[in-house]
């Protein structure tokens, strides 16, 4: 294990050791165990049940829904599946928390020990793939949320979150830098997207961190951490992990120690701070919740969940290498997120349909397209694109008019940028635009006869050994014919020609 | 196993219950009466034994997950939500104000 | 017409079920006589808040759908009381609490729902022990509730049992045909016990705990109490049924139990636990358990001794269990969402939860609070909580060993009658110790009934428990109707109200 991420003590050299407890909001219509909806963004408890409001009698019902992500996200991180579960309750008292605890599990999670793989990333200080261990992924209510600048001495509580399901994944205190914890945040993010478990929206709150950070002489036991709360962002996280490990070691050499504390952080300054509400010491009284009963799991269902599972992020990258023989940059470019590989994927299919080769000849057309050309033209255009045109009908159309040789790679690019602008049908285009290369070898061959006339002295050095003046003759004709003769053609006849 | 007054004093602020200093005294005795006497399970062998876990035989049963299935359980009912709230203001709960 | 409402109240569940259906008299009344009767009784001080309107209003609708030829519902024409802790919508629910005073839900309970629906009307909110934590209805931020029952030659006011003590009395003093309860412990059975009425506590789960302000979820169970097994049978009915808001609710038929009544015990062996021969046991309670032995011998059955070895745990037991669901199930009344607030000069949030929870909570709910907030705390768990759950493992396990050898066991209520409101006051385990029979089959689940058996010497009900397997009320109330049949049991409380 390579990490060279090192805190400068004066008294030498520090390491931070970093867990993080990720909270994912499940993708479910309805709460967790109420009917009442989790759309984002509705008026303040618009979307709060009687049993989300803690009314005196009320009762929770478990969504199907729910348990069957949670399983399909740790079946996704290779994790163990307990077929065996309880919901716990955990005693707190806050203006957030409706029933004075939370429905959670602590003794009897869903899902047991797992892993993620993050991979190498020089530019980021990742020298090689590495495996982060997951803990457990638990599955509990999510709080209501508390609004404090809209009343000089009152805070505002709002219960439409309140019961909402999430997910809580628990590293193992694996990682030692902040890019370590970034690469783990978006690789968990790509997977429970690929899974569909989560939407991963982080400015939505679908996904927060909770970020454990302590540091060590290297080799040393660990030391004390702190946990900053709901942390939103991957740039966050990582704010974090730096400040809290130059704070902690910046405590510590001035012979002081660090409090097992809840900390929040300030995204204004990029520092944390003691959460004064959470102050007084915990103890949460953790309970099995009377109202529920063990959650049993049958084969039956693991299977179902199982067979649901999409292809995820490593399998498809390692395919799209050594199937589709693509580089390892594309590959790991075009895996990363859902809407990457989903478009490419599309347009992979409609290319090869349409060249009529198999998706492998194509592959690599198709991805420097996706990966380069095409978000390149897109972006060039600004505002005048409409991102509606770029359908996977009419790319195909265009790189497949490129692989006939029909067309040049720079008017592969103009087509483009006309389709986006105007929709209009890509083969059209390049008929009536005049953007289609000459293949008329009559054309073409009384230009080259033109040429070869004109320049006899070149042709003589040409054929005296100077191979270099080939590049000229290709030029010159393609000049005579504005840009628009098959180079492919024009070389095949001024090789003849030129003998 | 025996309570204090301090240790009642913690079990009530735990529990979110103010206690004068008289009640304090007062429930000290009270509680130690009641766990002296529950202190007797300690004699039962319980090697082996599973903690109870469904009184009657029964699986959990999950919902569909549908919003607003069942009309009771249902969200989109504000006013009944905020019907009986001590302050309610612009939808919401008021609550003093809250330091995080 | 007083007199023919006078002769109204006398009436149960079935006879006036029977009796509108059949066009004797009107539901409306059946209706106006007992709203009369209840306003007559503020002595009792059964009801927390009265809904003569309600009865009325359902009465009336009964008399309607009768006019039309309609089916009334297997309640039709009953009006009924309702424990204060059925959340009724429009109507104040409050636990008997300080705390929920004023509150008015904007739901209706499934049990109370599902009695609505089958026809019955309500008389009024009766008054129970706070939270249903109690055995004698001294807790309640409402008063006491006043037994009808005295003792012979004496004025003192006497405990109708609890936390079902407003049922108990109401239906003892016929100001109500029928009530409803709720046991979590013995809290239909004791007062049943102690009223001289009947009261069954069906299986865990028949009854849908949604909106019954919950006490200890593992253990909550609602029930009907009534002057007779076939009322109870009817009213049980129902009220229970599978809800899909309670994932404890269990999803069985409703059987017919009023239409499977039998007395004929013939085939049927009844236990009797030897453990439950208790020290500190009422020597006129177990003369009332031999003569029940003799009456249920005389239906057909064969009297067998089982062993229900962990008996005596099952009160300690209960004591850890019951308090530490109820510190986590009274959480929410906090004064954020509703109920009373209590907010001092200055206070922050968690201030407010103390002060607010100081104000609304009684001493026994503080009590119970308190001990069940320590044995869920850091470093206790595992010695209070779950060695108080395997034990009631154990509790079960002795019972269904048990049912290995009998179909049914019978035991006492409880070890004593009614004693005088006041009289236990200070010592909150000698009042616990009343519910020491009853417990054992609320650990376990079971269904179980009490049915009122002879009076003593003072002039006072003693009440027989008969305990159940799991689902099988149709036994219980059928061993239930052969001691009712032979007990004979008329007394009746002198009105003094
Ligand atoms: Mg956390
Ligand atoms: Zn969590």
């Amino acid at each position: 294990m390579v990490s060279t991420y090192r805190i400068q003590g004066a008294t030498g050299e520090w390491e931070v050791v970093i867990g993080l407890e990720v909270h994912a909001q499940v993708t479910s219509k309805a709460k967790l165990f109420s009917g009442a909806s989790t759309a984002f963004g509705a008026e303040p408890n618009t979307q709060v049940s009687l049993v989300d409001a803690a009314m005196p009698g009320m009762l929770p019902v478990p969504n199907a829904e729910c348990i069957r992500q949670a399983v399909r996200t740790g079946m996704a991180i290779e994790a163990q599946i307990n077929k065996y579960s309880r919901f716990d309750r955990k005693n707190y008292f806050y203006a957030d928390l409706p029933q004075g605890y939370q429905i959670s599990q602590l003794y009897h999670p869903i899902v047991g020990e797992g892993q993620l793989l993050i991979e190498a990333d020089e530019k980021a200080g990742i020298a090689e793939d590495k495996v982060i261990g997951i803990e457990r992924i638990h599955v509990e209510q999510d709080a209501g949320k508390l609004m404090h600048d809209q009343h000089p001495t009152m805070s505002y509580v709002d219960l439409n979150r309140s019961g909402v399901a999430l997910m809580e994944i628990v590293s193992k205190p694996d990682m030692r830098s902040p890019a370590e914890a970034g690469a783990y945040v978006r690789k968990l993010r790509s997977i429970l997207r690929y899974v569909g478990s989560c939407d991963g929206n982080m400015e939505e709150g679908s996904m927060r961190a909770d970020v454990n950070v302590s540091v060590r002489k290297p080799g040393e036991e660990f030391g004390t951490r702190t946990e900053t709360k709901n942390v939103n962002s991957v740039r966050f996280v990582m704010q974090v992990i730096e400040y809290e490990a130059n704070r902690q070691v910046d405590v510590l050499e001035n012979g002081g120690t660090i409090d097992q504390e809840t900390r929040l952080f300030d995204p204004n300054t990029g520092t944390t701070r003691t959460m004064r509400s959470k102050e007084d010491a915990h103890d949460y009284r953790y309970f099995p919740d009377p109202d529920l009963l063990p959650l049993e799991l049958e084969d039956e269902f693991l299977e179902e969940c199982r067979a649901s599972l999409p292809e995820l992020p490593d399998a498809k990258r390692a395919r799209y290498e050594t199937e589709l023989g693509l580089t390892p940059y594309n590959a790991r470019e075009l895996t990363a997120e859902v809407e990457t590989f989903g478009r490419f994927e599309t347009l992979l299919a409609a290319t090869a349909a349409k060249i009529g080769k198999p998706e492998a000849k194509v592959a690599t057309q198709v991805a420097n397209w996706a990966l380069s050309v095409a978000p390149g033209v897109m972006k060039s255009l600004g505002d005048e694109a409409d991102p509606a045109n770029a359908t996977a009908e009419a790319q195909a159309s265009i790189l497949a008019m490129q692989d006939k040789g029909e067309i040049s790679g720079g008017q592969a690019k103009e087509i483009y940028e006309i389709v986006l602008k105007t929709g209009r049908d890509p083969e059209e285009v390049a008929d009536t635009e005049g953007l289609k290369q000459v293949s008329d070898t009559g054309a073409i061959e009384a230009a080259i006869d033109d040429i070869i006339a004109n320049n006899a002295d070149k042709v003589e050095e040409y054929r005296g050994g100077k191979d270099k003046l080939f590049g000229f003759f290709v030029g010159q004709t393609m000049k005579a014919m504005q840009g628009k003769a098959n180079p492919a053609v024009v070389n095949q006849i001024l090789k003849d020609k030129l003998g | 196993m025996s309570v204090d007054k301090a240790t009642v004093a913690k079990i009530a602020s735990l529990a979110r219950i103010k206690m004068g200093d008289e009640e304090l005294e007062r429930m000290v005795p009270e509680l130690n009466g009641i766990l002296d006497w529950v202190e007797q399970l300690g004699e039962v062998d319980c090697s082996g034994v599973e903690p109870m876990t469904a009184v009657i035989e029964n699986h959990l049963r999950l919902r569909d997950d549908v919003v607003d299935a069942i009309p009771e359980t249902a969200g989109g009912r504000r006013e009944d939500v905020l019907a009986n709230a001590p302050a309610a203001e612009h939808g919401f709960f008021g609550v003093p104000k809250v330091i995080e | 017409m007083p007199k023919t409402a006078n002769k109204l109240t006398n009436l149960g569940v079935k006879d006036i079920r029977d009796g509108v259906a059949g066009g004797d008299f009107t539901a409306r009344e059946v209706a106006e006589a007992f709203n009369a009767a209840v306003a007559e009784a503020a002595a009792l001080n059964a009801f927390i808040i009265t809904t003569p309107d309600h009865a009325l209003a359902a009465a009336d609708a009964v008399d309607a759908k009768r006019a039309k030829g309609e089916d009334l519902g297997k309640m039709g024409g009953v009006p009924i009381g309702m424990k204060d802790l059925f959340a009724t919508r429009g109507v104040q629910t409050t636990a008997a609490s300080h705390i929920l005073e004023g509150f008015t839900p904007q739901y209706e309970s499934t049990v109370s729902q599902n009695l609505w629906d089958a026809g019955a009307g309500m008389l009024g909110k009766l008054n129970l022990d706070q939270f249903a934590m109690g055995s004698s209805n001294e807790t309640s931020y409402f008063g006491n509730v006043n037994s009808p029952w005295r003792k012979e030659g004496s004025n003192a006011a006497m405990s109708p049992g609890g936390s079902s003590g407003g049922s108990s009395a109401a239906v003892a003093a016929r100001i109500a045909p029928a009530a409803t309860g709720t046991d979590t412990g013995g809290s239909i059975r004791q007062p049943a016990a102690f009223a001289g009425i009947t009261g069954i506590k069906p299986t865990y789960g028949r009854c849908s705990r949604w909106g019954v302000v919950a006490f200890a979820s593992s253990l909550d169970q609602a029930g009907p109490m009534a002057r007779t097994v076939e009322d109870c049978a009817i009213m049980l009915e129902a009220m229970a049924g599978f809800d899909p808001k309670d994932a404890t609710s269990l999803k069985m038929d409703v059987p017919a139990w009023e239409a499977g009544l039998s007395a004929d015990l013939k085939d049927k062996r009844i236990g009797i636990p030897r453990e439950y021969r208790m020290e500190g046991t009422d020597e006129e309670i177990l003369k009332s358990w031999e003569q029940g032995k003799e009456w249920l011998r005389d239906a057909g059955a064969e009297i067998v001794d089982v062993s229900l070895p962990h008996t005596k745990y099952a009160l300690p037991a209960y004591y850890i269990v019951a308090p530490a669901e109820a510190s986590s199930n009274l959480a929410r009344y906090d004064g954020v969402r509703y109920g009373l607030r209590d907010l001092p000069d200055g206070a922050g949030l968690q201030d407010m939860y103390a002060a607010t929870r100081a104000e609304g909570f009684g001493d026994e709910v503080k009590r119970r609070i308190l001990i069940g907030t320590y044995v869920l705390s850091a470093g206790f768990y595992d010695a209070y909580y779950n060695q108080a759950q395997k034990v009631r493992t154990l509790v079960s396990r002795d019972f269904a060993e048990a049912f290995g050898q009998c179909d049914a066991i019978l035991a006492p209520t409880t070890p004593t009658a009614s004693f005088p409101l006041g009289s236990l006051n200070d010592d909150p385990l000698t009042m616990y110790l009343n519910d020491v029979f009853a417990v054992p089959a609320s650990l376990a689940g079971l269904p179980a009934m009490s049915v009122p058996a002879t009076v003593n010497a003072d002039g006072l009900p003693l009440g027989l428990q008969i305990v159940g397997k799991p689902f099988d009320e149709q036994g219980v109330l059928n061993a239930g109707l052969a001691i009712q049949q032979r007990a004979n049991f008329t007394a009746k409380p002198e009105k003094w109200w």
